[in-house]
């Protein structure tokens, strides 16, 4: 394999191209595709890349940028009203799991400073791999999430005194200078804290500022990455987690006017190095060590995990997260994390731990971390669905109305369905899955209940036997497929009227039987489009006319794109470039039309 | 949300209906004649409803705080643009505009400003269009009539299309002459059968 930088990157690339489409469309989410497109390139896969260090190197970068947007998400006085989760759960966790693995590793014969070294390392869960992962489950604003964002902070915080302690626990020669070094790199760290939160406050702005007004958009993303980069490698020159000097920066920079370009010039970088960052641990998947081997290793990685899990379940119900939420929030910091490397190779180095325990804590970590994405599928497919059986409604409003309809979503689209129809004195059964939301609504008279509409016995509670109408109204596209698919197979009597994302949605939906799918933005659009006709001195009944043409052109040509919408992709896009050339025609048209009768003058 | 300009009440009040006012030459010079009358309405149907949702309480409103009333429109088929009776129907209901508790519209007036495409001399039994127009619009004065309402010789503009700069403008001072004089100039109210179109 050539070692240049080009081919190398070319297999990233398309390995990552391949694996992560492929694992969201199979529903495994894309942590697991990168997972595997790691797997698939590294040194037990293909053997395409043998050297992990370099990207290794970027992923960590994507983990700073990551924990970057995460603190831009975070003014100081948020971050302030999770201090007590932050100290109390992060602590706990971070106790708890260290010691009772501590004392696990000790049983099976590691030496005291091993046991302690393995008992910290482990309890660390993967930033990374949590935060991504909550993420993309629109985890990161619910309880489970702020949670687990708090004890992920706390963690990042121990990696400080943990970094110290190291070298105590290494031979006695190191140790010596080891403790001076620990205690004056805590100062240290403290002091450059101090700076980079002066810093921040009072620098960074008026910098922002002058980089702006240069007007030079790549010259702000360049400086953008600088601070982060530059906070970044300050904090780990001072022995803190590069992560952690990120976090502060992104919190500094949290409540500065430049936030959102910030967040929209750091965005795809992150995206694109965190692929990275999961690819390598892919890759250290040493799976010839696991096949010479397996029941040890296997044993420690689910050792690992349950211990962890167990932990986590206790915290979740000690800080009183919802039920539904206890197990999402044990497996996603369940796994072993990036930090457990740093500090196994230092450990190792100071001779704490020999290294075939190294080679195989490396192997527990990176299995942990691959069993996440699978333990939260698990989570999804069985567990939570039986934890939910029996959803937490009051038992004064058991869903015993009889209603003509249903609606499925209560959010901007399925809140306007229901007060049109509730103004014209029509029953709504009204499903949502946000106990916030619900609460306000019920206060304005609604009956809307809690649950998950793709739920079959929620449908039914709701009456989809008796009734008339089933308006799907959910702000996600998959739920509604399968939410109309549920009906289509239980209550095939039931008319389903479906709100589309986007063309392709609306197609999707035609497929399952919904006769006329409404997109949701298109109406708002072509009202837009009407009011820039009228601002441009169009009458009002004129601009009408033309924004209704356009509809009924745009609503025939995709009777045709949904005729072929079966068939090659080329042929479509062809039918497409036909329909922009015939709406152009037709507007030409018109305007030609406007200027002979302008010509021929009207009565 | 709207455009439609605000339109406030005036004892005057013009419901003004063109589905395509800027082709229109004679109706632009009608309708700019008067728009900036003081004590006018003028109130351009497609405008405030290019989706014919016709808002009728609001109409109400300009309907009761106005004296006189002016529908000006061409004429398309004999009769009105589409909005025109839309607007009949859906404003002069019951309750308002006849049976019990009715009454609003009682002793006010109301008055046609027509363009045609064709000449005078079609409006005649020997003509292209056989009727005359007070035959053609019976279906308006009868409506004003059985809301209580005056139907006053309507101001007609035939051949708009034909007429010369010059003419059109005489036409349209003679339009907002009879509207700034009101109620001077208020033209004769018609009798139930008259045939009052001045060639006959």
């Amino acid at each position: 394999m050539d070692h240049g930088l080009l081919p190398t990157a070319v297999v990233y690339l398309l390995a990552a191209v391949i694996a992560v489409p492929l694992a969201t469309r199979l529903g495994l989410g894309s942590v697991l595709g990168y997972l595997g497109a790691g797997i698939a390139i590294g040194p037990w896969g293909l053997g395409l890349v043998r050297d992990l260090a370099d990207v290794r190197g970027f992923g960590e970068l994507g983990v700073v940028l990551l924990l970057f947007l995460i603190g831009l998400e975070l003014e100081p006085r948020r971050l302030w009203s999770l201090r007590r989760s932050i100290i109390g759960t992060g602590a706990l966790q971070v106790l708890a799991t260290a010691v009772l693995i501590a004392g696990a590793a000790a049983l099976i014969g590691q030496d005291v400073r091993g046991a302690l070294v393995i008992g910290m390392g482990l309890a660390m869960s993967s930033t990374a791999l949590a935060l991504q992962s909550l993420g993309e489950r629109n985890l990161l604003g619910t309880p489970a999430g702020r949670t687990g964002f708090s004890v992920l902070l706390f963690q990042d915080l121990a990696v400080v005194p943990m970094l110290a302690l190291i070298p105590l626990l290494g031979t006695p020669a190191v140790g010596d200078t080891g403790v001076a070094v620990g205690w004056l790199g805590a100062g240290k760290g403290a002091a450059v804290i101090a700076g980079a939160v002066l810093g921040g406050r009072f620098l960074t702005r008026p910098l922002f500022r002058f980089i702006a007004a240069t007007r030079l958009r790549e010259l702000f993303t360049t400086f953008s990455l600088f601070v982060v980069a530059g906070m970044a490698y300050l904090m780990e020159a001072v022995g803190l987690s590069m992560a952690l000097g990120a976090f502060l920066a992104g919190v500094l920079l949290a409540e500065s006017e430049y936030r959102r370009a910030l967040e929209a010039d750091i965005e795809p970088f992150k995206g694109l190095l965190m692929g990275f960052f999961f690819m390598s641990v892919g890759m250290t998947v040493d799976f010839s060590r696991l096949m010479e081997d397996p029941l040890p290793v296997i044993a420690a990685v689910l050792g690992l995990l349950g211990v962890k899990v167990a932990v986590l379940l206790a915290l979740a119900r000690a800080s009183g997260l919802p039920r539904q939420q206890w197990p999402v929030f044990a497996v996603i910091l369940s796994q072993g994390g990036e930090f457990a490397f740093v500090l196994f190779a230092a450990a190792a180095a100071g001779g704490a731990l020999s290294r075939e325990v190294l080679e195989t804590l490396v192997l527990v970590v990176a299995l942990s971390m691959l069993a996440t994405p699978l333990l939260l599928l698990l989570n999804d497919r069985v567990v939570e669905p039986r934890l939910r059986v029996a959803p937490p409604l009051p038992p004064a409003d058991p869903i015993d109305v009889e209603n003509a309809v249903i609606i499925a979503g209560f959010g901007r689209v399925g809140q306007i369905v229901a007060r049109l129809l509730h103004a014209n004195r029509i029953g709504t059964t009204v499903l949502d899955h946000d106990p916030e939301h619900i609460e306000t609504v019920r206060r304005f008279g609604f009956k809307v209940f809690y649950g998950d509409a793709t739920r079959l016995d929620l449908l039914r509670a709701a009456g989809a036997e008796r009734a008339r109408l089933l308006v799907v109204a959910v702000d996600d596209r998959d739920q509604a497929l399968a939410i109309v698919d549920l009906a289509r197979a239980e209550f095939p009597g039931l008319r389903t009227l479906a709100r589309a994302w986007d063309l392709v949605h609306a197609f999707d939906l035609r497929d399952r039987g919904v006769a006329d799918p409404e997109r949701e933005s298109f109406e708002g659009a072509l009202r837009l489009g009407e009011a820039a006709l009228r601002s441009l001195g169009f009458g009002a009944y004129q601009a009408r006319l033309a924004a209704q043409r356009f509809r009924r052109h745009d609503v025939r040509t995709n009777e045709r794109l949904y005729a072929l919408s079966h068939r090659e992709l080329t042929q479509r896009v062809s039918v497409s470039l036909e329909a922009r050339r015939e709406l152009e025609a037709l507007f030409e048209a018109d305007d030609r039309a406007r200027r002979e009768s302008r010509d021929q003058d009207w009565q | 949300m709207t455009f439609a300009p605000l339109v406030k009440p005036a004892p005057v009040l013009v419901l003004f209906a063109h589905p395509a006012s800027w082709a229109s030459q004679v109706n632009r010079a009608l309708a700019d004649a008067v728009r900036g009358l003081t004590g006018l309405c003028f109130h351009d149907l497609h405008e405030a409803y290019p989706g014919f949702d016709v808002d009728a309480e609001a109409e109400r409103e300009l309907l009761r705080a106005a004296r006189l009333v002016v529908l000006q429109h061409p004429l398309y088929w004999y009769g009105p643009p589409a909005i025109v009776k839309h607007w009949i129907d859906v404003v002069l209901g019951p309750g308002f505009a006849y049976g019990a508790g009715a009454g609003v519209l009682a002793d006010k007036d109301l008055v046609q400003v027509i363009t045609t495409g064709a000449f005078a001399t079609a409006y005649r039994p020997d003509g292209h269009h056989r009727y005359t127009l007070a035959e053609l619009l019976r279906p308006v004065e009868q409506t004003a009539r059985f809301c209580g309402m005056h139907y006053l010789r309507p101001l007609v503009v035939y051949a708009g299309r034909e007429l010369s700069e010059v003419a059109v403008r005489a036409h349209a001072r003679r339009y907002r002459d009879l509207l700034a004089g009101y109620p001077e100039t208020r033209p004769p109210e018609v009798v139930p059968g008259e045939l009052w179109e001045t060639w006959a």
